[in-house]
């Protein structure tokens, strides 16, 4: 065994209030902003915020030899900037030890990858672009919401220029194969595969306190150990989980910092380090190929996306919601693009799960809701109105093809009308130079007719308004110069 | 078994629970089961267990030939029985108003006088306990406890008390002294105490005092639906319907129906309420959609019966039980079964049971009156809830239940 890739997730979704049928077309607000605040900021203070400390002190002592890679949502970065800002702070500072490395993926943690490939183009741009504007760095390596992933995926990531993606290491996509080498995807072979290794992740983020389980209590040099007879030949153990493992779902009182804060010196006595996905993929190559048909993730016993899509409900939001992509797009509402991208969070979907036993109990702890039949009903109240909101910028008996030719013609001809303004202004300027006689010029002469008809069919199109008002100070302007 | 109604001719779901359960046990084999109901018409189904009226059980010796009795009660009962039970009179209960037959005359309803017809049911059980050979007593609901004590009395076989209902379910806490008092008597006698929810097993534990480790739960189950029933045709609608099937009581909540049925009102238009049933605060309802100005689409469509009850959840979209308190409450499987997705309150007995329906406070009419916008409007809400309630339902059966009662049984003999 060779080395250890640590991966955390940071998401948060905007929790949406209770709204009623009755605020449909009346209450364009759909957040529950105190739900939202006391959430993050509990999650920050018990467990990000410590965990940020105790990888800071890791990577201090451990002069660089301790490494990680971060996703964070676009939806989870705002909440923090808002609610906890010195997290951004304290992450920053992480960041620039140069031991972090942060991973892409979809701006509101969204199943667009499933729905709708212009929307996760553009959502990956925005995320990552978000990330550099914060810490200055180019995500290089790939990770789609809860580890989703396909051969058509694959593909699409690979065409945008990621060099690697992580998932999970499903047991029916794997078979006999272990999670621990790297792989490439069998449909973009030059996007390199890291899996996540399910035993020895869940063992840290869902067993470490768990009294009944027989390897109770997990400590640092057990664990090492465990991963040191791995077999020699295989190179890396993936261990992705939520950040919120570290202090939330593993409370402190169970030792989980210090078991953390052990590892490394266990690691290096039995010589495995830590290396970080994109660190991973320039030193290793492939080992063989994966084929993955029909999408996996890393959430519920399936390993699939019946977490989100698994029901009627979950499968008729969704398809509502990205009914109307295209014509969010075409919008330049910053309200609309906002709440766009926060009813996508696919958390909304996953409180709409129906399943039952321990997976239903797992939908059930995160969700605000009492049943699914509530956060359904609730989630499409608030896109009814939302879809009104739509509608009233752009009504939906012109289809999108026809809208867009007119808005792109509209565009084209405000640029038009700006540039023939700037000619008319610079030729009026010149005709007062002509006039105080200033300059003797035969050419102007004849351009002069041409702009003046330009500027009539324009004040057709505009507003009477603006034409007057552009007239008055260009007359103005005149008489001043003629005194 | 004692019981006060038994299908065809039934006011309530007692009736319909009784049978069930009946029918439940004796899938289970093993098992044969008299059934003492007060007043028989003959039409009742005798395939799961041998009924005996009261009504036709004689308490005072007459003289009569065996043509006369089968010209009289030959339809209901065998004249031997009669004779049989005559041999068996305990007592000289001539001061009782008879019949010819030296029988009590029942109504088998719920008449001014029920105490009375209460106290008459339980001579007559003294009589049948002398007479059948048994090895359990099962009393349904507190009209038949002081029978089954007096059976239990008579033979000293362990009693066992189905409780449906409680006064506290009927009546919103205002106890009638005499009924509570029946109903405590026959849960002190009582071997072992039956109820059909955890809710009504707390409610006999917290409100009568009774040691829990005698109080166990069967959940109520529903019969599959006959073809007939299934294949009902409603006339085209164009409107979706939202009904509510029960009687129009406290205990029934009809009021918060009312209330969010004018909210979802003042939002969508396309849509017609339906109570069906009668009841105490009927009128009181009629008013109230009137105050409310919703009238022309609020309807009463009075008490329904038999298949009239399916035909109106086939045209219903979405079903609606509202109860304050309901021990069970069997009318949401039954709209399950025809498809129809079911709001029910928390405050519920079946509530426990089910998970495909939508379950709102009772008081919460915001919450009623989203979750019904919701299944008319979405249609997922309604497809998901439709087929999903529909499989659901399917599960719960009364053999499951009957094979509970028999395991009951089993423990109280040995």
């Amino acid at each position: 065994m060779t080395a250890i890739c640590f991966y955390f997730q940071i998401h948060q979704p905007f929790r949406l209030k209770n709204y009623r049928f009755f605020d449909i077309g009346n209450d364009h607000y759909y957040y529950d902003d105190f739900a939202n605040d006391e959430i993050i900021t509990r999650i920050a203070r018990r467990s990000y915020l410590p965990a940020n400390q105790m990888l800071l002190d890791m990577i201090k002592e451990n002069g660089k030899k301790f490494k990680v890679a971060f996703s964070i949502s676009g939806t989870a970065l705002e909440q923090l900037e808002l609610y906890v800002p010195e997290f951004i702070d304290s992450m920053k500072e992480l960041a620039a030890t140069g031991c972090v490395e942060f991973l892409s993926e979809t701006y509101a943690h969204s199943l667009s990858a499933l729905e709708d490939v212009e929307e996760f183009v553009a959502q990956v741009k925005a995320h990552d672009e978000k990330i550099y504007q914060i810490f200055g760095q180019k995500p290089k390596v790939f990770r789609n919401t809860e580890l989703i992933y396909s051969d058509d995926i694959a593909a699409m990531v690979s065409s945008m220029g990621f060099k690697g993606a992580i998932t999970d290491g499903a047991k029916h996509i794997l078979g006999w194969k272990s999670p621990n080498y790297l792989y490439n995807s069998a449909a973009a072979p030059k996007l390199k595969l890291l899996l996540k290794n399910a035993k020895l992740s869940d063992d840290i983020a869902f067993r470490f306190s768990n009294t009944e389980w027989a390897s109770y209590p997990l400590t640092a040099d057990k664990y090492i150990d465990w991963i040191s007879q791995l077999p020699q030949e295989e190179q890396i153990v993936n261990l992705f989980m939520n950040y919120e493992t570290f202090g939330e779902l593993q409370p402190e009182h169970s030792g989980i910092f210090n078991f953390m804060k052990a590892l490394p010196r266990f690691a290096a006595e039995k010589g495995v380090q830590f290396w970080t996905p994109s660190e991973i993929m320039t030193k290793l190559k492939p080992v063989s190929e994966l084929t993955v048909p029909s999408p996996i993730s890393w959430a519920d016993e399936a390993r699939d996306t019946s977490a989100w899509l698994g029901n009627m409900l979950q499968q008729e939001a969704v398809k509502k919601l990205y009914s109307i992509g295209e014509r969010v797009r075409l919008c330049n509402d910053k309200r609309i693009k906002q709440d766009w991208n926060y009813l996508q969070a696919s958390d909304h979907f996953f409180y709409m799960s129906t399943k039952h036993n321990s997976d239903g109990n797992v939908h059930s702890h995160y969700s605000p809701y009492d049943s699914p039949y509530t956060a359904f009903t609730n989630y499409m109240n608030v896109l009814s109105d939302f879809m009104i909101r739509v509608e009233a910028q752009y009504p939906s008996d012109i289809d999108n093809e026809e809208l867009s030719a007119l808005l792109l013609t509209i565009k084209n001809q405000a640029e038009e009308i700006e540039a023939l303004n700037r000619e008319v202004e610079l030729m009026r300027n010149n005709i007062v130079k002509d006039l105080t006689g200033d300059f003797a010029d035969d050419k102007p002469a004849p351009k002069k007719a041409e702009p003046k008809k330009e500027e009539k069919a324009e004040c057709k199109k505009a507003p009477a308004k603006k034409c007057a008002a552009k007239k008055a100070p260009a007359k103005k302007a005149a008489k001043k110069a003629e005194k | 078994m004692f019981g006060w109604e038994f299908p065809p001719h039934i006011l309530g779901g007692l009736g319909t629970a009784s049978f069930g359960l009946t029918k439940g046990i004796v899938e289970n084999g093993d098992m044969d089961i008299t059934f003492v109901i007060p007043k028989p018409w003959g039409d009742e189904p005798k395939e799961y267990a041998k009924i005996i009226g009261a009504n036709t059980t004689p308490v005072v010796w007459r003289d009569v030939n065996w043509d006369h009795v089968q010209s009289r009660i030959g339809n209901v009962m065998d004249p031997q029985l009669y004779y049989d039970l005559r041999n068996h009179i305990y007592s000289d209960f001539n001061y009782l108003h008879t019949n010819d037959l030296g029988c009590i005359e029942f109504s088998g309803r719920y008449p001014d006088n029920l105490l009375e017809e209460l106290n008459n049911y339980s001579i007559v059980a003294g009589v049948i306990a002398r007479t059948v050979d048994f090895d359990v007593i099962h009393s349904h609901d507190w009209l038949t406890y002081p029978a089954g004590i007096h059976a239990k009395q008579v033979t000293g076989k362990p009693f066992v008390i189905h409780v449906h209902a409680t006064d506290f379910d009927r009546s919103r806490g205002n106890v009638n002294p005499t009924v509570f008092a029946i109903e405590k008597d026959g849960m002190n006698f009582a071997d072992h105490i039956i109820t059909v929810s955890n809710l009504t097993r707390r409610t006999v534990i917290e409100k009568y005092g009774i040691d829990p480790s005698k109080v166990s739960t069967v959940h109520n189950a529903v019969e599959p639906l006959s073809e007939e029933y299934l294949n009902v045709t409603v006339p085209p609608k164009h409107d979706k319907v939202v009904t509510f099937l029960g009687r129009i009581t406290m205990q029934k909540g009809p009021e918060y129906f009312v209330e969010a049925a004018a909210q979802v009102l003042q939002k969508v238009k396309n849509v017609q309420f339906v109570m069906a049933g009668g009841g105490d605060m009927m009128e009181k309802m009629i008013r109230l959609a009137a105050r409310r100005g919703i009238a022309e689409r609020f309807h009463f469509a009075g008490f329904l019966k038999g298949k009239q009850v399916y035909e109106m959840l086939k045209a219903s979209d979405v079903f609606i039980m509202p109860s304050v308190s309901e021990p069970f409450g069997i009318s949401p499987l039954e709209a399950m079964q025809m498809g129809v997705p079911s709001i029910i309150s928390k405050q519920s007995g079946c509530a426990e049971i089910l998970n495909n329906v939508i379950k709102v406070d009772y008081w919460d009419i915001d919450a009623m009156a989203n979750a019904i916008y919701s299944i008319i409007t979405y249609p997922a809400m309604y497809r998901e809830l439709s087929e999903h309630g529909l499989a659901e339902v399917d599960q719960i059966r009364w053999k499951y239940a009957g094979k509970k009662c028999i395991d009951i049984y089993k423990r109280l003999i040995h």
